[in-house]
């Protein structure tokens, strides 16, 4: 029997709760301690079910914990307490408690140890991350938090049911690995997956994230698509079809964030990207591929966070997003354009820093099953990925040319939450073997060989002459780029409109039409029994008596017939 | 505010024989450290280097050609999302 252990969910969540009901003077110190205590509590959660509940009829597993569990909720605290600082000072109060409810979602999906304990706080991620959405404060951010949060009801429902249909079809609702085989399961990876932006319904963050407040983009770019990740870790390790999915993904990452203008959006892209290479890995589904997926999860969720931050500060400071109103910004922000440039080493897979370490496990992982051609696509997606977030984002912020801004580096809490995300990025970076120690699988994995290093850096380097060479054909243009979502926000509004249209013209023609009938009716009667109409006309004695015999003799006939 | 040193004549011309010496070492360092992979191309001598480069061109012209598609103009949603 396992010792009583507080679930860490619910201590970010009553972090959450305390931070709307605090005095103001005291929500910075709040919102700062409950990451930390959440983190505590986080490793206090030994391996095995350690927290049950009945509900139902089944005895809920509330708290599960191993080491790949341990890993997610690690990084979920520790990005909160990041998030926490960078919009202390200023973010709204309702916001950070909605970030922290979100992440509090996060944190309890990670040690969830039933498919119904997830749902309940899959569904909390994604009402709280539509609070965070719109506490960007604009009509857009208004409209793109509804869009956002009829797509995850909508996705939440889909998953309601595969979990209904596995509890009734298995009489289980453990977390365990699941097989393609049927409808439930099918839903369930349909549900999953589209928390993880994968295809045709990718489109959702690129729409919504760009849309919150500078430090809400930071909390959304953690939770909800790795929550993802590690539900298929969980779900479908090795299920083939996310090999394919995921490169989809990685692509259509790298393709929609180069043609797209506004700095958050291409953050937003890439997050898709970079998702894609864990589902990829999540496919091969080997040791090494798994923990290549959980590793790069990971680092990812620094560097990212480092990014929005770095953009979150420069719309903080300048107001703008679009990369053809910025540049020249190093001049004025140099904390900033380092951190960014750390953020974009990272996510770059440069040596040194924490996407290196993390990355290469997953191309290792393809390697490791012969899988040539999906570990040369790899390859081919990680010069992309300096191409679109690495060269491409600072490139356009801080440099490129000078628009004539000279905006200051941000306020302290936030340049001190970017200091530590960037120094996690190189720590990680430079001591792998801290983060390999805390993954799944053990690791028999070195990253730093000279080959590995030296093709790397030839890899990435040449991207970045490719770049700077293709230069005028990446000339910013004020556009977006249409998507999956075109169906449901355009074709689908048309095909509404059209209904709705053909139906006031039938109603149209079928008010003309009765009309019509009625004076034809009313004409027809008033002839029959108006004044002298048949009915109405006062007949001859003789012609009626002539009637009746006439019918009499039909019916006798038809009487012998 | 003070003037940075990329920003100083000369600079600019600086950063980029850097950059294509930078490119070069790496290219040349092949014949000290040999680049061995887990599949026999990426032995071959600058293998990364010519991949990375194609296949960004590569990457670029997609999304150029895909651009032409389905670029649309910044308000393009503004006006149909209220029914």
């Amino acid at each position: 029997m396992p010792e009583f252990i507080v679930p860490p969910a619910i201590v970010m969540l009553l972090g959450a709760l305390l931070l709307a009901l605090a005095r103001p003077g005291l929500r910075p110190v709040i919102a700062l301690a409950t990451p930390l205590a959440t983190l505590y509590a986080v490793w206090q959660v030994a391996d095995g079910i350690q927290l049950t509940a009945p509900f139902l009829g089944y005895e809920l597993q509330l708290v599960e914990g191993d080491a790949l569990r341990r890993l997610f909720a690690t990084v979920f605290s520790l990005m909160a307490f990041g998030g926490a600082l960078f919009a202390l000072r200023q973010a709204r109060w309702q916001e950070l408690a909605a970030a922290m409810a979100y992440a509090a979602g996060a944190i309890g999906v990670s040690f969830a140890g039933d498919l119904i304990v997830m749902f309940v706080f899959w569904e909390l991620m994604a009402l709280f991350s539509t609070v965070v959405i719109w506490c960007g404060g604009t009509e857009g951010a208004r409209r793109a938090g509804i869009r956002y949060a009829i797509l995850h009801l909508l996705g939440g429902i889909v998953l309601k049911i595969g979990i209904e249909g596995v509890m009734m079809h298995t009489g289980s609702i453990e977390i365990r690995a699941l097989t393609l085989a049927g409808f439930d399961t099918w839903m369930i990876l349909a549900g999953v997956l589209l928390n993880a932006a994968a295809p045709p319904v990718s489109a959702w963050i690129a729409d919504a994230y760009p849309e919150s407040s500078p430090a809400g983009g930071v909390f959304l770019s953690a939770f909800t698509t790795k929550t993802a990740v590690l539900a298929l870790i969980l779900l479908f390790p090795g299920t083939q079809l996310l090999v394919w999915v995921g490169l989809w993904m990685v692509f259509y990452g790298i393709l929609y964030a180069l043609l797209e203008n506004d700095l958050r959006r291409i953050l937003a892209y890439s997050i898709v990207n970079q998702v894609g290479f864990m589902v990829v890995g999540v496919g091969i589904g080997t040791e090494m591929a798994l923990n290549g997926a959980a590793a790069h999860a990971f680092t990812h969720i620094f560097y990212k966070g480092l990014l929005f931050m770095s953009a979150g500060a420069v719309l903080h400071q300048t107001g703008r997003r679009k990369c053809s109103e910025l540049g020249g910004l190093y001049r004025s922000m140099p904390l900033t354009t380092a951190c960014a440039i750390v953020g974009a080493l990272s996510i770059s897979a440069f040596p040194l820093t924490s996407g290196f370490v993390s990355k290469s496990m997953i191309s290792a992982g393809a390697a490791g099953e012969h899988l040539q051609v999906l570990y040369f696509l790899l390859m081919a997606a990680s010069a992309g990925v300096f191409l679109h977030a690495g060269i491409k984002f600072p490139w356009f912020v801080f440099f490129q040319k000078d628009s004539g801004l000279r905006p200051a580096d941000p306020p302290l809490n936030m340049r001190l939450a970017m200091v530590l995300l960037a120094a996690l990025c190189i720590l990680i970076g430079v001591f792998p073997g801290t983060l390999y120690a805390l993954l799944p699988y053990p690791v028999a994995y070195v990253p730093y060989t000279g080959a590995h290093v030296l093709s790397q850096l030839q890899l990435l380097l040449f991207a970045g002459l490719a770049f700077f060479l293709m230069l005028p054909l990446m000339r910013r243009t004020p556009t977006v780029t249409l998507d999956f979502d075109w169906f449901w926000r355009v074709a689908l509004l048309r095909v509404a409109r059209a209904l709705l249209a053909a139906g006031e013209a039938m109603r149209g023609a079928a008010a003309r039409t009765l009309a019509a009938a009625s004076a034809w009716l009313s004409l027809r009667f008033g002839a029959l029994f108006g004044t002298g109409g048949v009915f109405s006309r006062s007949w001859a004695i003789g012609t009626t008596a002539l009637w009746l015999a006439l019918l009499l003799t039909v019916y006798v006939l038809l009487h012998y017939l | 505010m003070k003037s940075r040193w990329l920003d100083r004549p000369g600079s600019l011309r600086r950063v980029t024989v850097a950059a294509v010496v930078a490119l070069a070492l790496v290219v040349a360092a092949q014949l000290v450290v040999p680049v061995y992979g887990h599949f026999a191309p990426e032995a071959w001598f600058g293998f990364a280097a010519a991949y990375g480069f194609l296949a960004c061109v590569g990457m670029v012209l997609v999304a150029r050609l895909m651009g032409l598609l389905l670029k649309r103009p910044d308000d393009y949603y503004g006006g149909s999302d209220d029914a």
